[in-house]
């Protein structure tokens, strides 16, 4: 019988033996250093805030695994030999697969700051992570975090709910401004704000200080500033876990290079998920895609190709979400930071300043191009459908009403942002 | 720049330990209950209506305080922080103790009201006596053990309701929910069956009828003394009497048709009402697992069949034999019931079958026990029996068993242990009817939004009833279940606004092969075969 090893239990490697599964009789191994069972990476902020504890985090009961046939181990893989197709575990064993699929997640982003290793200094990727958060803030009064992206924001939360006092520095002028227009990360920065969150923008970090415990006491920003510290979150991106591959004959640049059927240059091993980096970018997205979704689309499509339908990986529209603290966010197809060429936009705001949304068209074609919708919850399925069949923007806009998702008896604005929308449609166009 | 002065440092716990506020608002609270425990062991208030009133208004306010404290002022949104770090809330020793209590308050309510003060004829004493002026200016009587109950039971609901709007107040739909469940809490069960009462007299008798307790919740409503009691209350009574017959085949099937049976549990309900109310704190409780899922299913279903064969009796034993006297005798009941449950059995399989899946075992069973029953009843029972047993025992079994045991001294004196819905997922008759309802016919579901679930499993673990509501929502699956009340928390806690609850249509209300949106349609068609 053919073996499949799988390395990561993270979404894209679990994806990938679910559909396996379902498709073939296989022997199928996952491993993964970090726990015994997949359990969802994206819940870690729950775990710290006593939402939930990490048994609720798995989204699959224990005796799955099983029933399922697919076996798991507890280990890390030391090195691949991939002309014995053998993987080297730590614990000693060897392992012989005949496919190989790598879908080992990412590591976080540190730059070589002074003092990033000290104690009291942490990322927050792993579930290990987790654990040292735990005993690195027992006694944190004040928390520093680097870097205002997703998991940044998911850390000042976390901290605030233990009573810290939290302050981020972020380098752009604007929360997450790399990615959201200035409006939506105005938006975001006054909740931010709204939290008691010292949120410091165009600030960046110049090193961090310790005492004679290699202790982090505080930190240094670019302009001079210290801010004293027990505590220092670094949330600056990730970067693939490909450490491992240093010497084997499998190709990276910054993750694991695949073609669009998601194959490495080496016959029978394959990348999936955080790790894995496009040859050529596919459309607008970017060669290393890191979120939840991604992953788990990756994790589909090698299953058909390891079980004999080979298949490129073909994304639909984009898509993504997030929480900032209270305020829900949702993102359908593309929208910049800084709009292009041919791009316009129709933005309206809530008067409470905590909903809104933006719809993005092309000013030519007037094709809808993407939206961003904060506090308003949209049906996935109509906003993908738009982009799919290019809807034109005056569609959308009329369509608005039926793509509603918000809980029953919720306020409805579309009227009031449909009313809104085309007239700023006309004046645009006039 | 300062150094951080580590171990004396109270800051980066986690957040289990209660604020000054919120310590003074239990004190608060505790308060009033203070003085209701004093009555129970007889020390005696000079001016009971005063000190009642201090009492009760002590506790609404000690609870409401403390909403206050824990919720106002702080943005609005999920306030989920700590649950599972605080003792109460997971299932830690003050869990223990807070279960034991109630437990021990419904031992004495329903088996030993005498300690509480009950006095058959004769002046009440104890906490009871403490009742008597309220239940006076109600209905005119003095008070009982029931009466201190519902009293209770409505100021919990009135006061943790305002503390569940206090907590979800960005959220329109539970806010609506909690003000109609506070509503028919206190209108319904509370204060009109008091003025029914009221209108008694020596000729003409109306029984205590908590309108929307339906059968069979409402397992005692076709009992001779009440069925009596109705038809000699002459129009008003009949009315009564055909609407709690009205409400069973008429008025439930249609909201549940059109909303799911969440028109009832989460909407009006009483022991839902508490459930959701005073219960919040512990829906996180519940046993997810699938395991806890099948138990659910025999136990809900035998409680069906039980309820069921027992009603029977029940009525069957008062009817007569003479069609001249009375048209409706024992013979007509019994084939009239076996014939309507033919009908919806025969009805469910031939029209409903792929939607019955699992549980057509269990309906099946289900009907083939309740049928042989009718028979034997038919063949075996004499004036009173139902093959060796009276009626009446049976009655009492199914009072004492399920009545009481199980929905008052499990329902709710485990919420701190199993959560805030036991009774209505094991034990509740009437939430298995409902759900049989919802799920064959109903066009209430869940809906899942395309690809966006992360799997982080915030709703299957605040969802009450213990349904496992990632495993739908991992898959792009609807969540078409019986067991589910509607209280829209899933909704509500998710993260990633994935849930809606709707009444939408029937078309493919049930997803068989359901897929996950954002790959390529040509895979996307592929996973759906
Ligand atoms: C705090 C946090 C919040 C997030 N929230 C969101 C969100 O809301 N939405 C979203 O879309 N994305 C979110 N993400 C990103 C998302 O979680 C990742 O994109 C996704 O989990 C990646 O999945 P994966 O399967 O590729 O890898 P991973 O989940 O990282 O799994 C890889 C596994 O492989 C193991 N492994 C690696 N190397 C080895 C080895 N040599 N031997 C053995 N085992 C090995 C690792 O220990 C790990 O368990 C979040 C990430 C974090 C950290
Ligand atoms: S599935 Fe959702 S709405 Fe239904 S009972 Fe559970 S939490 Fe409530
Ligand atoms: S439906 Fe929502 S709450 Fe449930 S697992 Fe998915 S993202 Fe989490």
């Amino acid at each position: 019988m053919e073996h499949v090893i799988i390395i990561g239990n993270g979404i894209a490697g679990v994806t990938a033996a679910r559909h396996i599964r379902k498709l073939s009789d296989k022997q199928i191994t996952i491993i993964s250093k970090e726990s015994d069972h997949f359990f969802s990476r994206t819940a870690l902020m729950y775990i710290y805030m006593g939402h939930m504890k990490y048994e609720h985090t798995k989204p699959y009961e224990d005796h799955f695994w099983a029933k399922n046939r697919l076996e798991l181990l507890r280990d890390t893989v030391l090195s691949v030999n991939t002309d014995t197709r053998e993987l080297q575990l730590e614990k000693g064993t060897v392992l012989t697969y005949d496919q190989l699929i790598l879908a080992t997640g990412s590591r976080p982003n540190a730059f070589g700051w002074p003092g990033q290793n000290a104690k009291g200094v942490q990322g927050l990727y792993s579930l290990q992570d987790l654990e040292l958060l735990e005993e690195n803030t027992k006694h944190t009064r004040h928390a520093v975090i680097v870097g205002g992206g997703l998991i940044g924001i998911e850390l000042a939360e976390m901290l605030r709910t233990r009573h810290m006092d939290v302050t981020m520095l972020v380098r752009e002028k604007d929360f997450w401004g790399g990615v959201l227009p200035p409006k939506e990360a105005q938006l975001v920065g006054r909740h931010i704000r709204e939290h008691h969150i010292d949120l410091r923008l165009e600030t960046e970090l110049e090193e961090i200080l310790t005492d004679e415990h290699n202790q982090v006491k505080a930190v240094k920003t670019k302009s001079g500033e210290d801010i004293s510290c027990g505590f220092v979150g670094l949330t600056v991106g990730v970067h693939p876990n490909i450490g491992f591959l240093q010497n084997s004959p499998i190709e990276t640049d910054r993750g694991i290079l695949v073609n669009r059927a998601l194959e490495t240059n080496v016959p029978g091993v394959y990348a999936i998920g955080d790790c894995a980096q496009q040859r050529e970018a596919i459309g607008e997205r970017k060669p290393v895609e890191q979120v939840w979704y991604t992953g788990r689309m990756m994790g589909e499509t090698v299953a058909q190709t390891i079980c004999g339908n080979r298949m490129e990986y073909a994304p639909g529209p984009w898509f993504n979400s997030a929480k900032f603290f209270d305020i829900e966010y949702q993102t359908y197809g593309w929208v910049w930071a800084k709009p292009k060429e041919n791009e316009a936009s129709l933005y309206w705001e809530h008067e409470d300043g905590k909903k809104c949304l933006r719809l993005v068209y092309d000013k030519d074609s007037m094709r809808f191009l993407g939206l961003n919708a904060f506090g308003l919850r949209l049906r996935h399925e109509l906003c993908d459908a738009w982009l799919k069949k290019e809807a034109s923007i005056d569609h959308v806009i009329e369509a608005l009403p039926s793509a509603n998702f918000d809980p029953e008896f919720y306020q409805k604005h579309e009227q009031d942002i449909m009313r809104q929308f085309s007239k700023n449609l006309k004046t645009a166009a006039a | 720049m300062s150094e951080v002065k580590k171990n004396m440092a109270l800051t980066g716990e986690p957040p289990a330990a209660l604020s000054a506020g919120q310590k003074g608002a239990t004190a608060l609270g505790m308060l009033g209950l203070g003085v209701l425990l004093l009555a129970v062991f007889n020390v005696h208030f000079p001016n009971k209506g005063l000190w009642l009133s201090l009492s009760l208004c002590t506790m609404v306010a000690g609870i409401i305080w403390f909403a206050q404290v824990t919720y106002a002022g702080k943005p609005s949104g999920i306030k989920n922080d700590g649950v599972w770090f605080k003792s109460i809330s997971s299932r830690g020793l003050w869990a223990w103790f807070f279960a034991l209590f109630i437990t021990g308050f419904y031992v004495v309510l329903y088996f030993f009201p005498q300690y509480l003060g009950l006095v058959k004829d004769g002046e009440n004493t104890g906490i009871i006596a403490l009742f008597d002026p309220l239940s006076k200016a109600l209905s005119g009587n003095p008070a009982s053990q029931w009466f201190v109950y519902g009293t209770l039971y409505t100021i919990a609901i009135f006061a943790f309701g305002i503390k569940f709007i206090w907590k979800y107040r960005h959220n329109r739909y539970e806010v609506i929910r909690t003000v109609s469940v506070m509503f028919f809490q206190t209108a319904f069960a509370f204060i009109i069956p008091e003025l029914m009462a009221r209108l008694n007299s020596e000729s003409w008798s109306l029984p205590y009828y908590d309108l929307k307790n339906i059968w069979p919740l409402n397992y005692y409503n076709f009992e001779q003394y009440r069925i009596d009691s109705f038809i000699s209350a002459g129009t008003v009574g009949t009315a009564l009497l055909i609407f709690g017959i009205l409400s069973i085949f008429v008025i439930t099937p249609v909201l549940t048709y059109k909303y799911g049976k969440r028109w009832y549990c989460s909407w009006v309900c009483g022991c839902g009402g508490l459930a959701e109310t005073a219960g919040d704190p512990f829906r996180q409780l519940s046993d997810k697992s699938v395991r806890a899922w099948k138990i659910e299913r025999w136990m809900v279903h035998s409680v069906v069949v039980f309820v069921t064969i027992m009603t029977t009796a029940v009525v069957h034993s008062y009817l007569g034999e003479d069609s001249g006297k009375y048209w409706l005798t024992r013979s007509t009941f019994l084939v009239g019931v076996a014939a309507v449950l033919t009908l919806v059995f025969v009805w469910a399989v031939v029209f409903k079958r792929d939607k019955l899946q699992k549980d057509a075992r269990y309906g099946a069973i289900g009907f083939f026990v309740v049928i042989m029953t009718l028979i034997g009843i038919h063949l075996f029972s004499g004036t009173q029996q139902v093959f060796l047993l009276e009626a009446e025992k049976l009655r009492s079994s199914y009072g004492f068993l399920i009545g009481a045991v199980f929905s008052g001294v499990i329902g709710v004196g485990f919420y701190p242990l199993m959560g805030s819905r036991v009774w209505c997922r094991f034990g509740c008759p009437m939430a298995a009817i409902l759900g049989f309802q919802q799920k064959l016919f109903s066009k209430f579901k869940i809906s899942t939004n395309g690809g966006q679930c992360i799997s982080c499993g915030n709703c299957s673990t605040y969802c009450e009833m213990g349904i496992d509501v990632r495993a739908y929502a991992q898959k792009g699956q609807n969540i078409v279940r019986s067991s589910c009340v509607g209280c829209g928390i899933c909704s509500a806690v998710c993260p990633r606004g994935v849930l809606k609850l709707e009444n939408d249509s029937h078309k493919g209300r049930v997803d068989e092969s359901p897929v996950l949106l954002g790959n390529a349609d040509n895979l996307l068609d592929l996973l759906k075969k």
